[in-house]
């Protein structure tokens, strides 16, 4: 029980927490648009490899940290086009789809890592962003040094919730994306394009999924190997019927996760006797427990997987 | 009279398809215009084009003089056209406001402003007489506000010309003369309004002019004051329709007795003792305000709700379990009143579809597994037997119209022969041939001895085809009075459940057995 307590109590726990939620706020996020906008986007696994692999090779081919995360977000936008060009106007299987970008952009990622280091056998590592801390707020006892001296790209992500809360609930370009995916014919209706609304909206959640890749090389592991990203984009599919569709919740979702994460992480080390692979499969355990309670709540866009042709109903 | 529109030689082709012809139209300030014709004459697509979903192959349309680009909703929005979908275009998840602002404020604008936007709501609910709740969500609506909020959004969006496809098709009775009543008023507020129907006496009763459309051309245009039923009817159908007569009765064995029927339904839906006897080679039509019990009604004779207290008897006995299979093979044949949701599968093919409610039937399946090459037969004797057009064994049913549909369900349950038939709003949305065609299939199963159960809201149709007629109150059944003893009058006064008339005549016509 001590254990537990001191687990609880230390400030390297909770820090590790917003650290692990980083990607998944930002992968969820991706995926919440464009499920919003009416399309599953099963691409996530491979966009966020891609992303990763090409923020660090962006970084490690000279450029500095920021073009590293444009170059993963363009990237994941790049994705996002060819994931929307075939379910969108072709009105393509979004499953297959997606998992067929899943399958292309991870193998795609081994195969530009190796042409650029054929030889390396210890991944090649880069200088990754340095927690920022707040001038002023990170002195709080406990709280500061858990919620104000974490990397850049986490604030990003944070205020990336805010700035989608906004968007979707506040603006008219979220009124009519949240439309689209209840019912395009609607939108049409009134006057906007349905299909280009869905195109754009995929290439923005993509984007952010591309990012989410790359915060993994370059502030969580500083080095690229191709299997890094370990099904969460998966977590992230879930997270987002977790959160109800809803940016806000998606964050608790996320960080719900990444507690439970950061909690078996360390309880590995401090519990003996038990196999480790018990603990690893704590947060998943979890999340299905915590998706079952929510799902049953969930309200999910009416269009979803529906494609959209022009004149048939 | 100044000239708000104009459609000006529209042509449109689907494939092999003519849906338009060279089609011209136009319409005038504060008038209501009826757009008549029967199912797949070109209505909708002739306003679609209008409203800019579909591109016409030639001609033009002109709002006020001015010619709208071809296939721009937005442009038909901006001119002032607004449009009531035939299926709405609502996203049931989002509030009614919700539903009304979308598109209305330039797209890149970083914040809506919903407090302007519902005070114009309510500014215009309160005008027009359109009460909303604006932070409903739509899916908890009823289909009568859905359809006000349609209306709410062309007008928020100013439409000054308003564009319906077949309004009723979708209300009851009462919600449709409240609809022609505010389409009335917005006239007089100086809108134009197109209807689209295929219902004579609506448009007699809510238009000042009709055009009729028949294989995608006008065919005439009459002022309604100077026009009839009679004419309109054949207008539209481009030959005389009749009705087919009932033959007088020669009621059989009784086949199905309900005693004191109770069910739980949801919200008025409930039975509250129901007791009747249907004989062979008889039609008994129950006739009700809807929302009385008639889905429920239907739903337990043809197996689908189970009664929590009193008795059916098919054939004197009790169903050995209460579901449909039972049902059916007990000889229970049903036309469902939902034909899209119930009926048939839409995505599932017509031959699938023909076989569905008898898929068990050594016939069509041994061994578990389903005997394709008899179905397929069976489905295509049933396309040609019924007359069912545009289909074909392996297209979708989905594509099917509603007409066409329901000679599909009514071939397949006919075919299986039964000794009831339970008929649900049978001709609910059809056009007058499809009608007079299920009404020939009704009374031929009646001949054949088969004892018809018909509920139905449409008292044309129940004078027409019940030997003996009932109303349905409040989950309760009116004594029955004989089809000719039956006026608009006397029935009004059965479904509003005053029934000492009626009392009177059951009695003097059991007297006179
Ligand atoms: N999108 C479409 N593709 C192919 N054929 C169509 C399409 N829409 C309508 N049609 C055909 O055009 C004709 C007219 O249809 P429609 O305008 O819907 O008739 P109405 O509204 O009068 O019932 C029908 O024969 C229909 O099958
Ligand atoms: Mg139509």
């Amino acid at each position: 029980m001590s254990v537990i307590l001191d687990i609880l109590a230390s400030v390297g726990m909770w820090e590790a927490v917003l650290r692990i939620a980083t990607p998944l706020i930002l992968g969820t996020l991706g995926v919440l648009l464009c499920e919003r906008v009416g399309v599953l986007n099963l691409g996530i696994e491979g966009i966020m490899t891609f992303g990763a692999m090409i923020g660090w090779l962006t970084v490690y081919s000279g450029a500095d940290l920021w073009t590293g995360l444009a170059a993963a977000a363009l990237a994941g936008a790049a994705f996002g086009m060819l994931h929307a060009a075939l379910t969108v106007p072709l009105g393509l299987s979004q499953h297959v789809t997606g998992l067929g970008i899943t399958l292309f952009a991870s193998s795609f990622s081994y195969y530009i890592f190796r042409l650029a280091v054929p030889t390396a056998s210890s991944p090649p590592t880069v200088e990754p962003f340095r927690p920022l801390p707040v001038p002023g707020l990170s002195e709080i006892p406990f709280l500061g040094p858990v919620l104000f001296n974490q990397t850049a790209p986490t604030y990003l992500a944070l205020a990336l919730v805010a700035l989608l809360a906004w968007g979707l609930y506040r603006t008219p370009l979220g009124l009519a994306v949240r439309m689209t995916g209840e019912n395009p014919h609607a939108v049409e209706a009134q006057g906007i394009d349905p299909i280009r609304l869905r195109i754009g909206t995929i290439m923005a959640g993509s984007a952010l999924m591309g990012v989410a890749g790359a915060f993994l090389t370059l502030a969580a592991f500083n080095s690229f190997f191709p299997t890094m990203v370990q099904g969460r984009g998966w977590i992230c599919i879930a997270l987002v019927v977790f959160a109800l569709w809803r940016p806000g919740r998606a964050l608790l979702g996320a960080l719900l996760f990444a507690f439970f994460d950061a909690f078996q992480l360390r309880l590995q080390t401090a519990v003996e006797g038990v196999p480790y692979q018990l603990f690893l499969m704590l947060p998943y355990l979890l999340s299905i427990l915590a998706l079952i309670v929510m799902a049953r709540r969930a309200r999910v866009p009416q269009a979803l997987m529906q494609p959209y042709r022009r004149g048939e109903r | 009279m100044t000239r708000v529109l104009e459609l000006d030689g529209i042509t449109k082709r689907f494939g092999a398809t003519l849906a338009n012809d060279d089609v011209s139209l136009h319409l005038d300030r504060g008038e209501v215009v009826a757009l008549l014709g029967e199912n797949g004459a070109g209505k909708t697509t002739l306003m679609s084009i209008l409203f800019g979903h579909y591109t016409a192959d030639a001609g033009e349309v002109r709002v006020e003089g001015r010619a709208l680009p071809p296939g721009r909703a937005r442009a038909a929005i901006r001119a002032g056209v607004g449009m009531v979908h035939q299926h709405f275009a609502l996203a049931p998840n989002l509030t009614v406001l919700e539903n009304v602002m979308t598109g209305t404020e330039p797209l890149w604008r970083p914040r809506s402003d919903r407090a302007a936007a519902r005070r114009r709501l309510a500014g215009l609910a309160e005008r027009f007489g359109l009460p909303v709740e604006p932070e409903a969500r739509v899916s908890d609506l009823s289909v009568g506000e859905r359809q006000r909020v349609e209306i709410l959004k062309a007008l928020y969006n100013e439409a000054r010309i308003l564009i319906l496809d077949e309004p009723t098709a979708v209300l009851t009775t009462q919600q449709a003369e409240r609809l022609f009543a505010t389409l009335r008023e917005m006239a007089a507020q100086g809108l134009s309004i197109i209807f689209i129907s295929h219902k004579l006496h609506e448009v007699m009763s809510a238009s000042d002019r009709v055009v009729v459309l028949r294989g995608g051309r006008v065919v005439a245009e009459r002022a309604t004051a100077e026009t009839d039923k009679g004419e309109l009817a054949e207008l539209m159908v481009g030959r005389k329709v009749e009705r087919p007569a009932r033959p007088p009765a020669r009621p059989g064995a009784v086949l199905l007795e309900a005693a004191d029927l109770h069910v739980a339904g949801k919200g008025g839906a409930a039975l509250n003792g129901v007791d009747f006897r249907l004989h062979a080679g008889e039609t008994l039509g129950i006739i009700g305000v809807s929302g009385n019990g008639q889905t429920t009604l239907a739903g337990v004779v043809s197996g689908l709700l189970a009664p929590e207290r009193g008795a059916l008897r098919v054939h004197g006995a009790a169903l050995r379990r209460h579901d449909v299979p039972h049902a059916i093979a007990a000889g229970i044949g049903r036309i469902p009143e939902d034909r899209n949701a119930e009926g048939v599968v839409g995505d599932m093919s017509t031959w699938e579809n023909a076989v569905l409610e008898r898929l068990w039937a050594p016939e069509f399946s041994r061994r578990g597994v389903v005997r394709r090459g008899a179905a397929r037969a069976a489905a295509a004797r049933i396309l040609t037997d019924y007359d069912v057009r545009g289909a074909r064994v392996d297209g979708r049913v989905r594509l099917l119209s509603g007409g066409n549909m329901q000679k599909l369900i009514l071939g397949r349950v006919l075919e299986a022969g039964p000794d009831i038939l339970v008929a649900a709003q049978p001709s609910r949305g059809l056009d007058e041939g499809a009608i007079a065609d299920v009404h020939r299939r009704l009374i031929a199963a009646r001949e054949r001895g088969a004892g018809v159960l018909l509920i139905s809201e449409d008292l044309d149709e129940v004078i027409a085809l019940a030997d003996r007629i009932r109303a349905i109150v409040g989950g309760r059944l009116s004594p029955a009075i004989p089809a000719e003893r039956a006026d608009a009058r006397r029935l009004g006064l059965m479904m509003a459940g005053d029934w000492t008339e009626a009392e009177t005549i059951e009695r003097e016509a059991a007297d006179a057995l």
